[in-house]
């Protein structure tokens, strides 16, 4: 009923050798996520694999499974290619999917904390980068936190969300596809150029809605769809389905994250309460949604299916008013405080997007990049075809402190935060506290060198005195938390000693 | 649960809503705005210089040689 909600977000970084575009990306990939576990752990706990027993990355929401010989091979996901990986301290997977380096958040519970610990992920990043360049002859590698190379390639920012099963997933698509088309308006992270080859000249919100093709489908790397409808939940799955939202820009503006991750749970705890009365279906979507993206003016109009045309902003408002009076019907005067928070800054944002967009140039990506881009057109007469315009895209995103204009936009306070750094160097370290991401993160940190995998719902460990690995599963993501094992942690010394508490409590 | 009447109370309480945003515009000196205009003028022109410093050299060269393989 509120912005409350098990979430994480997924973010593959571009990666780049400057000087060597045609360097081997999955080797670097490595190299960086391996340069960090080197620095950061024992060399045991480097042994720690992913346990790929419990995905099931063809099982489709639709109720059926695609068979492996119909899969793409990139869709194989839960094949061991022996690439780097490692489970942090703080419960996030950092590894190499594809051919980028990945940081994979803990699962989380509410909008703020997912700012926190998206951007403990870049902090990673960052660090991993920096600890490349120190390893003697190594090439230094630079990092981007986007999700085009402008040249027709995309790697994503996925989303995850965990809905109850019971939710029909028509009406997911119903409604979460004017959501996704419409969001944009908050979420884009701006590209310089237009088309998946970003060759036509131009500004556009998003950097990832040229590479949608289709409105509904299981493929995450090729005719990605708007609603991705892979079923693999990492939780009792008579319960949960994970909503895999791969939509989404990868944010840097802190704003941007939070109102990404707050207004689309919201939505989700309306459509969970079949409280949603919307009719914004239209029959031409993946194209609305390039047109949606294709106007920083925001004036484009959406046909709608009923034959109404309406702009995105007004999508988005009208969505705020379901949302204000489903939290008000629920919850009256018993909301909780971050609840609020997302609804006002929810229609403080749109209420001024419509009066003039470029107020917005302190909270949103695709305003302060526009800012910064419009500030190059006026000063130095140069168009959208222009090299300089097309490298700030690109640097925008650059990881570095120094480096990376967001990172330098923020620190001169022209891009707001709303988490501190303290926050943020915490969740660097330690997991969430009230999640099971808590009981994985504790146990990296406890036990390295006894434990042998790990994955979302799974630890497991290599202990003197069993012959077998023992597996505990962590299904449920509400358990695991500070206050449900933190004094049995405290108490066990050694996993051997946890794994007899709990055999004994079983 | 959703009434039949809501569409009339989300009509209102958008246009009230954005008379209160037209009250607070108009009420806005034009004096106000044209100072806000000309401080964000000079915030860009310092922005702008803050970046040509950490700009790579040899933008073009650099654009080029950013070439990811597809993810997901």
């Amino acid at each position: 009923m509120t912005v409350h909600r098990v979430m994480g977000i997924e973010t593959e970084y571009g990666i780049s050798v400057p000087g060597h575009p045609h360097v081997n990306s999955m080797l670097t990939s490595s190299q960086v996520v391996n340069a960090y576990g080197n620095a950061i752990t024992l060399p045991a706990r480097l042994k720690a694999r992913w346990d790929y027993d419990e995905e099931t990355p063809l099982r489709d929401a639709r109720g059926f499974d695609l068979t492996r010989a119909d899969a793409d091979p990139s869709q194989l996901t839960d094949e061991d290619m022996g690439l780097a990986n490692l489970i942090l301290t703080n419960g996030a997977r950092f590894y190499v999917d594809h051919a980028h380096p990945e940081y994979s958040s803990p699962e989380i519970t509410n909008p703020f904390d997912a700012v926190v610990w998206d951007k403990a992920g870049e902090w990673i990043m960052a660090r991993a980068a920096e600890l490349v360049t120190r390893i003697p002859g190594a090439q230094p590698v630079n990092l981007y936190k986007n999700n085009t190379d402008n040249k027709g390639a995309s790697y994503g920012t996925h989303e995850n969300y965990l809905m109850r099963r019971s939710t029909p997933f028509a009406d997911i698509v119903k409604h979460l596809t004017p959501f996704f088309v419409s969001r944009q308006v908050i979420t884009g992270s701006g590209r310089v150029g237009l088309g998946q080859d970003g060759r036509q000249h131009g500004y556009q919100l998003s950097q990832r809605a040229d590479f949608f093709e289709v409105e509904v489908g299981l493929e995450t790397t090729l005719k990605r769809p708007i609603i991705n409808t892979r079923d693999e939940p990492h939780a009792d799955p008579e319960k949960y389905r994970r909503l895999h939202v791969i939509v989404g820009d990868a944010n840097l503006a802190e704003v941007s994250t939070y109102l990404k991750l707050g207004t689309t749970s919201l939505v989700l705890a309306m459509l969970e309460d079949d409280f949603l009365d919307l009719d914004l279906v239209m029959d031409h979507p993946v194209r609305e949604m390039h047109q949606v993206s294709h106007d920083p003016s925001l004036r484009h109009l959406v046909t709608l299916r009923s034959g109404r045309r309406i702009s995105a902003l007004q999508m988005q408002l009208e969505f705020l008013e379901q949302a204000r009076k489903y939290v008000e019907d629920r919850l009256g005067a018993d909301v909780d405080a971050q609840t609020v928070d997302v609804l006002d800054r929810w229609e403080s944002v749109l209420t001024r997007l419509e009066s003039d967009p470029m107020q917005l140039a302190r909270e949103l990506d695709w305003v302060a990049k526009l800012s910064v881009l419009q500030g190059y057109r006026d000063r130095d007469g140069i168009d959208w075809d222009h090299a300089r315009l097309h490298l700030v895209d690109l640097q925008y995103s650059d990881v570095r402190p120094d480096k990376g204009l967001a990172n330098r936009l923020q620190a001169r306070g022209a891009i707001e935060r709303i988490t501190t750094d303290e926050q943020v160097a915490a969740a660097v370290q330690t997991p969430p506290t009230d999640t099971r991401a808590w009981f994985r993160g504790e146990c990296m940190r406890r036990y390295p060198d006894a434990i042998a995998a790990a994955s979302w719902d799974s630890v497991i460990f290599d202990v003197p005195g069993h012959d077998a690995l023992q597996r505990v599963p962590t299904l449920e993501p509400l358990r695991g938390t500070r206050a449900h094992v933190g004094d049995l942690l405290e108490r066990c010394a050694t996993a051997g000693e946890l794994l007899a508490a709990l055999n004994r409590d079983a | 649960m959703p009434t039949r009447d809501s569409g009339e109370q989300q009509h209102r309480s958008r246009s009230e809503e954005n008379d209160k945003v037209d009250e607070e515009t108009a009420a806005t000196p034009s004096t106000d705005l044209a100072a806000r205009k000309e401080a964000l003028d000079a915030d860009i022109d310092a922005i702008l210089d803050d970046i040509d410093e950490a700009l790579e050299t040899n933008a073009e060269e650099f654009v080029r040689g950013f070439v990811q393989k597809g993810g997901q």
